[in-house]
């Protein structure tokens, strides 16, 4: 039996406006909200290198931060005038002398470690992605193979990156040796450390995905008696890509944390250095300085999220499912 | 200015070229890394780089600060480091093969002075009835560690613990605070490298404990440690935080005792002797426009100092002791000219009696297992210690004319050692060529027994 609902009207212009005060205006009043709570509470934390920044303080050291890149380019364009100048007086002087063109030598900025911890951060998540999606594969294809590494990986999952840090940064020392290396060795350090760590949710995700494959593709696979690579290609990471994805996206959000505390603990350049050498500093600007890194650090994290979630959304054939 | 440089550069080299040896030759390695740890006394290595010191002699120099002393250290081992800001225990120790063995040398001294002693408000108020007071009200200076006896004697009987903070085993810190308390009668504990004990802490009254210099305000404002022994800028920050007091400048244990040092590995000098000798040249000048002119340039070095790369501290707080001045108690400031002296009273020469003083301290308190004779102590002086390398760079500045051969000492007639050098807070002499004899003086230490 039918039942007749009274419809409210709604019109167009009515619904749009709807959506947008759900879309940006309620967040925007959290937002807000959360600012005024901030600006209140800080007041009233006394530490001993001042009063807790508030939004407006931290608001002027970004401001800071930002004249402070803006100062280190110029001054890197006059080094590079200095060079010039004296290895063209070097050159008259002396026709034979060494000229050498170097870079460089002044301190990264704010800006500057945060494009080294990006980098940082791509390049173990890579490392991590190379290794992970094959091993989750044959873990799902092979209940026999899963059953063999499962307590591997349980064991080391929970391992933080901290405790593998030390061990890392020897055997990087022992092993990578080079008069003209490539990348240095502190960034090598984070790379394998955030690698080490965002190994796992890749793999256990792929693992799940590629075990749970409808059986009826499995059994056309079977039917149709692909090669077991073709299998692969065209049968099981079709079906496992979303799955694969949810774990590539936890990955990343587990490297950006792990690469952050690493390069604390080990002093590599990076945004995590940025926040120890400010806490060292204890200047009266430190709290807010160590403030605005910790936003960079929640932005940038979201802005990976929103970026794998993106892919997610285009590589998973299911566009009906609801991704968050 | 540049313009004006060129013609008198090309005049200069001419005139360099013409002395032959004197000339030094294109460096080797002109891309360096140096360490540093956060603290004013750093300051020739940020003052070369910001006045283009290092440049001038054609160095690309990187600088970098450092976590802790021993991180600096295996730096400059394992050569991610070119060099360092060091202390002048750290070359010492590791040639003798106390903690990590290796062959560090060091031509430069950095400076004399600028260390000080910081106890907790709580401890001061413990200790202020004990201390003596001017006609105003203020204590008089030197306040001895018998004024802290009590205080400890105090918190034994209560079961507890009375624990202070240096930065690292062989610091000048470690010397200077062990120093000052057994000066007191408070005893600061032995080491036993050779039962494996590098706690440091056998038979100790007071409990010493490593922490880097700039975590000391921190730890202490934790209650971990009960005061600390650290460079500037962590004793003035204490008195600006509201959390500690210092008690003495080192300047008041012994007046103008050699601090740190800019410590290489033997390797590296022998590899890159033109390099060796341009970084000595370069700090030199830096060294020298520090003390210019009493002290005329020490407002802009704060400035310099006071930024993040650098030390990062407020530069009020900088200030207070790079501009001749020390905060004892909140508002208790005092005139200490040569709290931080660069260049005066030639600073800088590596001299040997400095190491031998050193060496005397670590035999002292264990770290040298076993009594050695008086020539084991200027042997070993002599292949850390390099005047060598330092004159080959004064010259080439006096020929050069940056330098006068008035700021340097007499080479010719030089022996490396300073003579009986008087003033100590315990009055005890000390001439480094008997370094056995002044061990000997010592009411609290080792002089030829195995513990």
């Amino acid at each position: 039996m039918q039942v007749a609902l009274p419809r409210i009207p709604i019109t167009a212009a009515g619904r749009r406006l709807t959506l947008l005060a759900r879309r940006s205006l309620i967040p925007l009043l959290g937002v807000a909200a959360f600012l005024i709570f901030w600006a209140g509470a800080a007041r009233s934390v006394e530490t001993s290198l001042g009063t807790f920044p508030g939004p407006a303080e931290v608001w002027s050291q970004a401001g800071n931060l930002w004249q402070e890149h803006l100062r280190e380019r110029s001054r890197e364009t006059a080094f590079y005038e200095r060079q010039q100048a004296r290895n063209d007086s070097l050159a008259a002087r002396d026709p034979d002398a060494p000229i050498r063109w170097r870079d460089y030598t002044g301190k990264p900025t704010f800006f500057d470690q945060i494009a080294t911890s990006l980098s940082t951060v791509a390049v173990g998540f890579l490392l991590a992605a190379a290794v992970a999606v094959p091993l989750g594969i044959v873990c799902g294809l092979s209940e026999g193979f899963y059953a063999a590494v499962n307590p591997v990986i349980q064991v080391f999952k929970p391992v933080s990156p901290l405790a593998w840090l030390p061990l890392v940064t020897m055997v990087v020392s022992a092993v990578y040796v080079s008069d003209d290396p490539l990348f240095e060795k502190s960034f090598v350090n984070s790379a394998i450390t955030v690698a080490l760590c965002c190994l796992w949710p890749t793999v256990i995700n792929t693992t799940v995905g590629v075990a749970g494959i409808d059986r009826d593709l499995v059994n056309v696979s079977r039917v149709l008696k692909l090669a077991p690579l073709t299998h692969v290609r065209k049968v099981v990471l079709p079906a496992a890509v979303p799955m694969i994805f949810t774990g590539l996206r936890l990955s990343l959000a587990t490297g950006w944390m792990v690469l952050i505390a690493a390069e604390m603990l080990a002093q590599n350049p990076g945004l995590g250095k940025f926040i120890w050498d400010e806490f060292q500093n204890g200047s009266s600007d430190s709290l807010g300085r160590i403030m605005v890194a910790v936003i960079a650090i929640g932005l940038v994290g979201f802005a990976l999220d929103r970026l794998m979630l993106a892919l997610q959304r285009r590589v998973s054939w299911d566009k009906q499912a609801i991704l968050r | 200015m540049r313009q004006i440089a060129g013609p008198w550069a090309v005049a200069l080299t001419l005139l360099v070229l013409s002395h032959g040896a004197l000339a030094v030759g294109y460096p080797e390695k002109d891309e360096l890394t140096f360490g540093f740890i956060k603290l004013t006394d750093m300051a020739p290595l940020a003052i070369a780089y910001e006045k283009h010191y290092f440049e001038d002699e054609g160095l690309y120099v990187t600088l970098e600060a450092q976590a802790n002393w021993k991180v600096l250290l295996d730096g400059v081992i394992d050569g991610q480091l070119d060099g360092a800001h060091m202390l002048a225990g750290q070359p010492l120790a590791a040639t003798i093969g106390f903690g990590t063995r290796a062959d560090i040398v060091t031509p430069f001294s950095m400076d004399l002075n600028g260390n000080g002693i910081t106890v907790g408000n709580d401890v001061w108020q413990a200790m202020a009835g004990h201390v003596e007071r001017r006609e105003d009200g203020r204590p008089v200076h030197p306040i001895s560690a018998s004024a802290l006896k009590p205080v400890v004697e105090a918190r034994r009987q209560r079961g507890e613990q009375f624990r202070m903070g240096m930065v690292f085993p062989v610091s000048t810190h470690n010397y200077e605070l062990r120093y000052w308390l057994a000066a007191g009668g408070l005893h600061p504990g032995y080491y036993a490298p050779h039962k494996s004990d590098t706690s440091g802490q056998i038979d100790a009254d007071v409990l010493l404990s490593v922490t880097p210099p700039p975590q000391m305000p921190a730890t202490l404002e934790a209650g971990t440690i009960h005061g600390y022994c650290v460079g500037e800028p962590w004793n003035q920050q204490a008195v600006f935080k509201g959390i500690g007091v210092p008690v003495i400048t080192d300047y008041e244990i012994w007046p103008n005792n050699p601090e740190k040092v800019f410590g290489m590995t033997r390797a590296f000098t022998e590899q890159y002797p033109n390099t060796t000798v341009r970084i000595v040249k370069a700090l030199l000048r830096a060294a020298k426009w520090l003390d210019e002119n009493d002290n005329a340039n020490r407002e802009e070095a704060v400035e310099i100092l006071s930024r993040p790369a650098y030390v990062g501290a407020d530069e009020e707080v900088i200030a207070n002791s790079m501009t001749g001045t020390f905060e004892y108690e909140r508002g208790d400031r005092r005139a200490v000219p040569d709290f931080n002296v660069f260049f005066r009273y030639f600073a800088t020469y590596p001299y040997y009696s400095d190491a031998v003083w050193y060496l005397t301290q670590m035999r002292r308190w264990g770290q040298i297992a076993e009594p050695k004779p008086d020539g084991w102590y200027l042997d070993v002086a002599r292949r850390v210690y390099r005047p060598d390398i330092y004159r080959q760079a004064a010259e080439a500045l006096i020929a050069e004319g940056f330098m006068v051969p008035e700021d340097f000492p007499d080479f010719d007639a030089e022996t490396g050692f300073k003579g009986t050098q008087t003033g100590f807070i315990d009055d005890v002499d000390y001439d480094g060529r008997e370094p056995n004899a002044y061990l000997e003086r010592f009411e609290i230490g080792l002089t030829d027994e195995v513990l």
